[in-house]
Parts: C-alpha cells; sequence; structure tokens
C-alpha cells in the first residue's frame, strides 16, 4: 500500500507533547527544599533500581544538578525515561513520609528536571574504564538491553547492541505514548549508551537458536532483552479488522500521519478492548485524535489491571469505559467496521489469578457502534524464548538470581523473564544492572582462570 | 480585649509596635502611612550630620528557599536635609498626638553639636530622643554611631551631653558588636538615660557571588561590612535583652527597654515582652512586607493577651525572666529523656542518624515485628510495600542523656517530647559544688569519685 505523509499540523503535535510540563528552576528548588533528606530513606528502597533520592534532591536544593543527575543516573542509566514512565505513586512517592498527612514529594518530576539539565548540556557523566578485552552481545534496545550495556561498558567490556528495528530504544521509544514520554528522550539515552562505546547495529534481529550460537561463537556472553510478543488474537469473527494498540501507539510516536492514512487510520468512533496501562494509552492517543474513545473489559473497575491514577487519567482526558462486556465479534459492512457486538458478563466465583470469573449473561448481546476496533488485551509470551533452547518457567525464560539462564553465557532481562509481579521500565532497568554485575563477575573470574 | 497601651518613659502609644529609625520611617508620608495603618509608634530615621549615600545598599540572605532570613545594609543615617526632616517630624506629631514619635539623632561627639540637635527636636514636639550608638557602618568610620557605643566612656560622656540639656525622655540605643553588652547600658544609665534599646545591627559580611565572585552587596566592584538584620538575629537579641533584665544595675535603675531585632510576627514580639521589653521595634519584616503586617501583629498579640488572661502589657513584661539563669545555677540533677511518639512517627529517621552520628547513639530501630534491626535495604526489593514494612526509631531511655538534639531535628510537632524522669541523682547546682566540695571541680579523680557516689553515669 502506498504511503502519503501529509504535513502534521502545529495543533496536532502539540497534543502530543508531554502531559506534564517541566518544572521551572523556582519550582524545583521550592519543592526539593520540601525534601526531608530522611535516613534510610523509604522512597530510595522503594524505587526498584535504588536512586538516591535524597541525595539527589538535596543537590537540586544546592543547586548542583550536574552533581544530581550523576546520582541517578549512577543507579539508573535510564533516570530520564523512568522519571516520566514509572509509576511513582506506587513506587518512590507512594513510599514519602510525607505522603502520610499531604503531599509527598514530587520525586519524578524532579528526576526529570535533574536528567534534562544533564541532556540538554550534553554533560558527559561517565566514562568507560580501560577495555578488559571481553565482549558482549546485547540482543534487544530496550530498557534492560540499554541498561546492561552501560553498565558493562562503564566496566570496560566492549558492546554490541543489537536492535531489530530502525530506531533504538525498545519500549520505550516505540511503546510509550508521547504524552508520557517524547521520543527523543529515548533516543538521547540510545545516543549516551553510544557514547559509552557500545555498538548499537539496528534492523539486525535474533530469530533462531543458530543466531544464538553465533553470538556466543563471537562474544564471551550474551544478554537477552527481548520483550514480549503480539497482543493475542481475540478469537472472534471480524477479528482482521481490529488494530493493534502497540501498532497505534508506536505510529503515534514515531509515524504520527499513519493514524490518518491508510490500515491504521483511526475513525471518529472507537472501541479500546482491554483496561490495562496500554489500553489506556492506546484511548488517550485515539481522544487526542479527535475521538470519541470508549474501553470495553469484561471485569469491572475493581480488577481492571491499569493502575489507579493511569484510570483516573484516562477519566481526564475523556475516555468512557464500559465494564462487565465482552466482544463476542465485529460487525463489518462494506469493509468498514460500523460496531462491536458484545455480551453483558456478570462475576462469579474466584478464577485461578483469584479475580472472580466473568460469566456472560444469557441474551444480553448488544452492539457498540464504532468505526475503529483497538484490542489491548496485554501481550504474549516471548515466542523467542522456545525457539533459543532455553529453559523456561511459565513460557517466560526462566533466569537464576545472577539473570543467568539455563545455558551458561547466556543471560536475560526484562520484561522476557517477568514471571510473577508486574512489568516495567525501571525492574527492567534493574535486571539490565543484576545482569552487568553477573556477567562482569562471570568474565573477571574466566579471565583469571585464563592467566 | 487585652489593654495594648503602653507608657515607655512617659513616651504614651496605644500600642507597644514602633516603627524602627530606618528606611521606612524616612519620611513624613511614610511614617503618616505607618499610622494610618496602625502602627503605635516610630523612631524617625536617624537625622544628624551630613551624610551621602551610596548604591547599592541591601544584601539579602535567603536559606531553603525562604527569602530575607536576613538582611544587611550599608545605608547610612537620612541622607534628607536636617530642616525638612525637622519640619516634617513636627507636621506628623500634630496630625498624631496619640502615637509616639521619637527622633534618633546622631551628630558628632561634641556637646555643642548634641545640644543644637536636642533642641530643634525638642522644637518638634516629639514625645522622646533616641540616640543612635549603634550603626556599624559609615558612621562609625566617622566617630559616631557603634564609635560611640562600643566605648562606654564616650557613650556615658555623650548620654550625659543629651540628658542634661533636654527634658524629653531619652533612650539610648545600644550595638550587639561589643563584648558585654552590659558595659555600654552601664555607661548609659551613668549619663542619665531615661531607657534602653536594643539591639541595632550586627555586623556582617552577607555573602559572595559565586557566579561573579563578587561580595554582595557589590557597589561598583567593591563592598563593605554592614549591619546584619531580620529574623536570623532575634535569638541575639533575645539573649541581650534577657541580659541586661538581669543585670542588678539595670534592675535597680528601673529603665524600661525597647526591644528590637528580627521580630517578623506578633509572636516574636510576645517573647520579647517575656523576656522584659516594655515596647517593641520592628523593621526589617517591615521592609519586607510592607506596614499591612501591623494588623495581625497588634491583633495576634490581643488574642493571645486574652487567651492567656494578660489584661495589659504589664502582666507580660518579663513574666519569663525568672527561669534566666547561669549555668552554675542550673541543676545538675535534673533528667530529661526524649520520648518518640510512634503514632506520630513519619519514619523519616532523621532522628536516628543525628543521634547515631551526632549524639549518644542510643535510638534504635524496631521492625514492626517489634525486632531491632539495622538500616539498608534488600537490592532485590522494591516497591510501595516497603513503606508498610518501615521500622521505628524507638529511644534507649536508660542511654539518653536528654540533649534533644532528635526533638530538634524532627520534622513533625509533638512528635518528639523531652520527658522529665526521676535521675536518683542528687539536686545540686555547680555553684553550690563548687563551694561545698571544691575538690570535685577540679581534680578528675575527685570528680569521678563524686560521679560514682552520686550515680552519674557517662554513655
Amino acid at each position: 500500500m502506498e504511503r502519503s505523509s501529509p504535513a502534521v499540523s502545529e495543533p496536532e503535535v502539540y497534543r502530543f507533547q508531554e502531559a506534564l510540563p517541566p518544572l521551572t528552576a523556582h519550582e524545583a528548588t521550592v519543592e526539593a527544599n520540601r525534601c526531608l533528606y530522611c535516613y534510610d530513606a523509604p522512597c530510595l528502597q522503594a524505587c526498584p533500581t535504588h536512586i538516591d533520592i535524597p541525595s539527589f534532591i538535596r543537590k537540586i536544593s544546592t543547586g548542583n544538578l550536574r552533581g544530581s543527575g550523576r546520582v541517578i543516573l549512577e543507579a539508573n542509566f535510564l533516570g530520564a525515561t523512568c522519571a516520566r514512565v514509572c509509576p511513582v505513586q506506587e513506587l518512590c512517592e507512594g513510599a514519602c513520609v510525607l505522603g502520610k498527612d499531604h503531599q509527598p514529594i514530587q520525586i519524578g518530576r524532579l528526576q526529570r528536571y535533574a536528567t534534562d539539565h544533564i541532556f540538554d548540556r550534553g554533560v558527559q557523566v561517565f566514562t568507560p574504564s580501560p577495555p578488559t578485552g571481553r565482549s558482549v552481545a546485547v540482543v534487544g534496545s530496550g530498557p534492560a538491553g540499554i541498561s546492561v550495556s552501560a553498565e558493562l561498558a562503564k566496566l570496560g567490556h566492549r558492546v554490541t547492541l543489537f536492535e531489530r528495528r530502525e530506531l533504538g530504544g525498545g519500549l520505550s521509544t516505540y511503546g510509550i505514548i508521547g504524552l508520557r514520554e517524547p521520543v527523543e528522550v529515548s533516543l538521547r539515552e540510545v545516543e549516551a549508551v553510544q557514547a559509552l562505546g557500545v555498538e548499537v547495529r539496528t534492523g539486525v534481529e535474533l530469530t533462531d537458536r543458530e543466531g544464538l550460537d553465533v553470538l556466543l561463537s563471537q562474544y564471551d556472553a550474551v544478554f537477552l532483552g527481548l520483550g514480549l510478543g503480539a497482543v493475542p488474537a481475540l478469537g472472534i469473527p471480524g477479528e482482521e479488522a481490529v488494530l493493534d494498540g502497540l501498532e497505534v501507539i508506536e505510529a503515534s510516536k514515531v509515524e504520527p500521519w499513519r493514524l490518518k492514512v491508510g490500515p491504521l487510520a483511526l475513525g471518529q468512533r472507537v472501541v479500546v478492548i482491554g483496561a490495562g496501562n496500554t489500553a489506556i494509552d492506546a484511548a488517550t492517543v485515539g481522544r487526542r485524535h479527535g475521538a470519541e474513545v470508549e474501553m470495553v473489559y469484561r471485569r469491572t473497575e475493581n480488577e481492571m489491571t491499569a493502575y489507579r491514577h493511569e484510570y483516573e487519567f484516562a477519566l481526564h482526558e475523556g475516555v468512557r469505559f464500559t465494564f462487565l462486556t465482552q466482544p463476542v465479534g465485529l460487525k463489518v459492512e462494506g469493509g468498514q467496521v460500523t460496531g462491536l457486538r458484545c455480551v453483558r458478563m456478570s462475576l462469579g466465583v474466584a478464577d485461578a489469578s483469584g479475580r472472580p470469573r466473568p460469566e456472560p449473561v444469557p441474551g444480553s448481546e448488544f452492539v457498540i457502534g464504532c468505526d475503529t476496533v483497538i484490542a489491548a488485551i496485554g501481550q504474549e509470551k516471548p515466542a523467542l524464548a522456545v525457539a533459543l533452547g532455553l529453559s523456561l518457567e511459565n513460557g517466560y525464560i526462566r533466569v537464576d538470581d545472577g539473570l543467568q539462564t539455563s545455558e551458561p553465557r547466556v543471560y536475560a532481562g526484562g520484561d522476557c523473564i517477568r514471571v510473577r509481579g508486574s512489568a516495567s521500565t525501571v525492574m527492567a532497568v534493574q535486571d539490565g544492572k543484576l545482569a552487568a554485575a553477573s556477567i562482569h563477575a562471570a568474565l573477571s573470574a574466566s579471565a583469571v582462570a585464563a592467566d | 480585649m487585652a489593654d495594648l497601651s503602653v507608657n515607655f518613659a512617659g513616651i504614651r502609644a496605644p500600642n507597644p509596635f514602633w516603627l524602627a529609625s530606618a528606611p521606612p520611617t524616612n519620611s513624613g508620608r511614610q511614617v503618616h502611612r505607618a499610622f494610618e495603618h496602625g502602627w503605635g509608634g516610630a523612631v524617625w530615621k536617624t537625622i544628624g550630620a551630613p551624610v551621602l549615600n551610596i548604591s547599592n545598599r541591601y544584601g539579602g540572605l535567603s536559606l531553603g528557599g525562604q527569602r530575607l532570613v536576613a538582611i544587611n545594609n550599608v545605608e547610612l543615617i537620612s541622607d534628607r536635609p536636617l530642616e525638612v526632616n525637622l519640619r516634617e517630624i513636627a507636621e506628623v506629631k500634630r496630625m498624631w498626638p496619640d502615637r509616639a514619635l521619637i527622633v534618633s539623632a546622631m551628630v558628632d561627639a561634641d556637646p555643642r553639636a548634641w545640644r543644637e540637635i536636642v533642641m530643634q527636636i525638642e522644637d518638634t514636639g516629639a514625645d522622646g530622643i533616641e540616640l543612635n550608638y549603634g550603626c556599624p557602618q559609615g558612621m562609625s568610620e566617622r566617630g559616631m554611631g557603634a564609635a560611640v557605643g562600643q566605648v562606654p566612656e564616650m557613650c556615658q560622656l555623650n548620654t550625659h551631653w543629651v540628658t542634661s540639656v533636654t527634658r524629653l525622655p531619652v533612650i539610648v540605643k545600644l550595638t550587639p558588636n561589643v563584648t558585654h553588652i552590659t558595659d555600654p547600658a552601664h555607661a548609659a544609665l551613668a549619663g542619665g538615660a531615661h531607657a534602653l534599646s536594643l539591639i541595632n545591627t550586627i555586623n556582617s559580611v552577607m555573602k559572595v557571588d559565586l557566579d561573579t565572585l563578587l561580595v554582595t552587596p557589590s557597589i561598583g566592584g567593591q563592598a563593605t561590612h554592614g549591619g546584619y538584620a531580620g529574623p536570623a538575629v532575634k535569638p541575639i537579641a533575645l539573649h541581650m535583652l534577657s541580659e541586661l533584665m538581669c543585670d542588678p544595675t539595670v534592675r535597680k535603675s528601673g529603665v524600661p527597654i525597647c526591644g528590637m531585632g528580627g521580630i517578623q510576627t506578633w509572636r516574636d514580639a510576645a517573647e520579647f515582652l517575656l523576656l522584659g521589653a516594655s515596647a517593641l521595634q520592628v523593621c526589617t519584616a517591615a521592609m519586607h512586607y510592607g506596614y499591612r503586617i501591623i494588623e495581625d501583629f497588634v491583633d495576634g498579640l490581643s488574642n493571645w493577651m486574652d487567651d492567656k488572661g494578660f489584661a495589659t502589657l504589664a502582666d507580660v513584661t518579663g513574666r519569663s525572666l525568672p527561669q534566666m539563669s547561669s549555668f552554675g545555677g542550673l541543676d545538675l540533677g535534673y533528667q530529661a529523656v526524649a520520648r518518640i511518639d510512634p503514632d506520630k512517627c513519619i519514619q523519616c529517621d532523621l532522628c536516628y542518624v543525628a543521634c547515631n552520628d551526632t549524639a549518644h547513639q542510643c535510638i534504635d530501630l524496631y521492625s514492626p515485628e517489634g525486632v531491632k534491626v539495622n538500616p539498608g535495604f534488600d537490592i532485590h526489593d522494591g516497591g510501595k510495600q516497603v513503606a508498610q514494612g518501615r521500622s521505628t526509631p524507638v529511644v534507649r531511655e536508660p542511654d539518653c542523656v536528654g540533649c534533644a538534639l532528635c526533638a530538634n531535628v524532627c520534622p513533625v510537632d509533638g512528635c518528639i517530647e523531652m520527658v522529665s524522669v526521676p535521675s536518683g541523682r542528687p539536686s545540686v547546682t555547680w555553684n553550690q559544688l563548687t563551694a561545698t566540695r571544691p575538690a570535685v571541680t577540679q581534680e578528675w579523680g575527685a570528680m569521678e569519685a563524686y560521679r560514682a557516689e552520686a550515680g552519674i553515669e557517662i554513655h
């Protein structure tokens, strides 16, 4: 299909700028001065990457912004991304002692303020150690891949980072709506890892065990940051007309015109199936394109997996929610979607996940009129994990405490190992740190043995 | 409603809040406007010798985002012609007969110069004269201001020249830039002063600009020391006030003291009153927020007095003075310990780090299960739930010396209280010990024996 790329008008770009403006210098100073500088601070403990939050905030209050940014990036190379995408309400800000009787410190926005200072000025925070002569292949340039690459490069190892797409950054670049994180932010993190000497090779995809063996023959260790698979099929008639929520989000970031023309074009009445954070992002994209957006979910708001603040954000954006509703098919007339056929559900007894099982209400079928249906009902387990011949755990790559897979010299992290617990960028970053530490330990030990 | 009126050395005013001699009282228009806002009195900006001011004149101090915690100035006395000031003083006094209008003056150390200006001030109808023996900058180099206040003989002589020729009450304003504030105070009393006021500003260099490396305020690339004032100086002023109020000579003289130095709210004002001031002067707060602050000064003080059952200012003045003592008069047997209210504790652990790093290592951390734990975290943990499992600081009371550092660093009101506990030690002061058992205070061996006997354990 031929693609044209009409110029994106000003207001449209504006709608996709970050939802929260950056703090001004005065705001940042006032906010930083509110911080109590707790000892053994709960915010630090709550952060999966354990950024020394009281220290970086104190440095903002004293005007030492370079030092502040360094504290953040030392613990979390993707501090700029995490400042924007972390569910801070669930992590650092949720643990802030000031939240007990008033407002917690706006840690996320302060972190953004400090890391912006570093990136806007092109400050080089790190220098690589002298080369160790050891090399590591990192597959996937998402948060886990960038994190492990940066940590290994700092230690002096030669790192090659492979990315199957055109741009590096993975989820940060393609999977986070621009309201939260502009694409420039994740691309700057890719540049920062390149500045440490990491070679980034885009357009290269690992597809099978043979490919992994080639990497193992050329590198001392391999790290797999593969992410997850596609949105699973709904298994309903007319499914071929359903848009993939991840693709919609991706287009909104890197090629917004694709939401206007061609197969991803959004209509005026959009229905989003699902109620997770990705579904909310897809719904927000629809709203910002001027469509009426309705989200359908087969359970109730009590069971939805989106964070509470995300749900409220969606309501604020004008997204409507229809709970206890299960799609059963699309109505398509003359190749055009005209509606989503649904049935009402009721909640039954708890299922294996501990949540009440939704059951269809007989004879309750109805149609929601719409011209676009987007599905965002989670992602499939990484299919590549099977092809690589590694041990799996519930469909994800099995790793030990040091994030080593069943295969010596092969490590993995990020969403592809996230068997339990909620997946998040910041946890992928921590995986990268933990994997880098064990890879470094292994390489150092083998270096000694070789001597 | 409490009666806030004052009679200070014969100077009457509807309330004790007077603007200090400074930029806020530089002209008739200003003082008129201040009185419209409700100020009980004003001390006119110092008149006297001809001067030339420079630009710029103020350095500000910010702390933790709070602007103007202190200010320093290199401003001189009034640079407006003497005749203009005198005429405006007379006009304001005519319009506001019920308000205290005091004229601050400063001239060369010469009896004729003083006599001349005193006569001119009397002719305005002003209620009193304040002798500015305080200005630390500009005038002192010319032998005036602090140059007089810092030398008791000069202070006495200059005061005498004034008191011997005027029928008006004479207030001597003291400089804090001395080792013993009582020395110039005694001199002023010997010179016949009817009242004292303090403190004038403190010598200071405010700051250095880290971008330009210039000392602030920079006057064409050069700098000088200036007079320090504002909220930050209040404790120094309270100390000097209480020192005078406890001084036998000052007490015997019965002269009233007008307190000033960092009064920012009615609360500060009440503290000055409780430590013996019978009238108050305010400057920096007015320079920061304008004359309008007087409304809450009067309202707040009045409401507080009503709450406390104080009918007049005389009920308040000096009420807390009996507590003032010297170290030698304090009870060595007294024991307080810190107690942390677990329900109020927000678990910031500032008390823990303060005690363990810099005090007496008597605060421990306990997990919610009641197990003593160390600070630190597991690198594999993270998330909101860590706040639920957070430990709580607990004071190990037998080891607490009652230093109160924890209570001072705690950010939550009323969370850490210093509680009196029986010490089991004899109630005795250092002075008593020195008198009755001198060996204890002079030999370590005797001291250790005394400690063993008295059950005093050093942790």
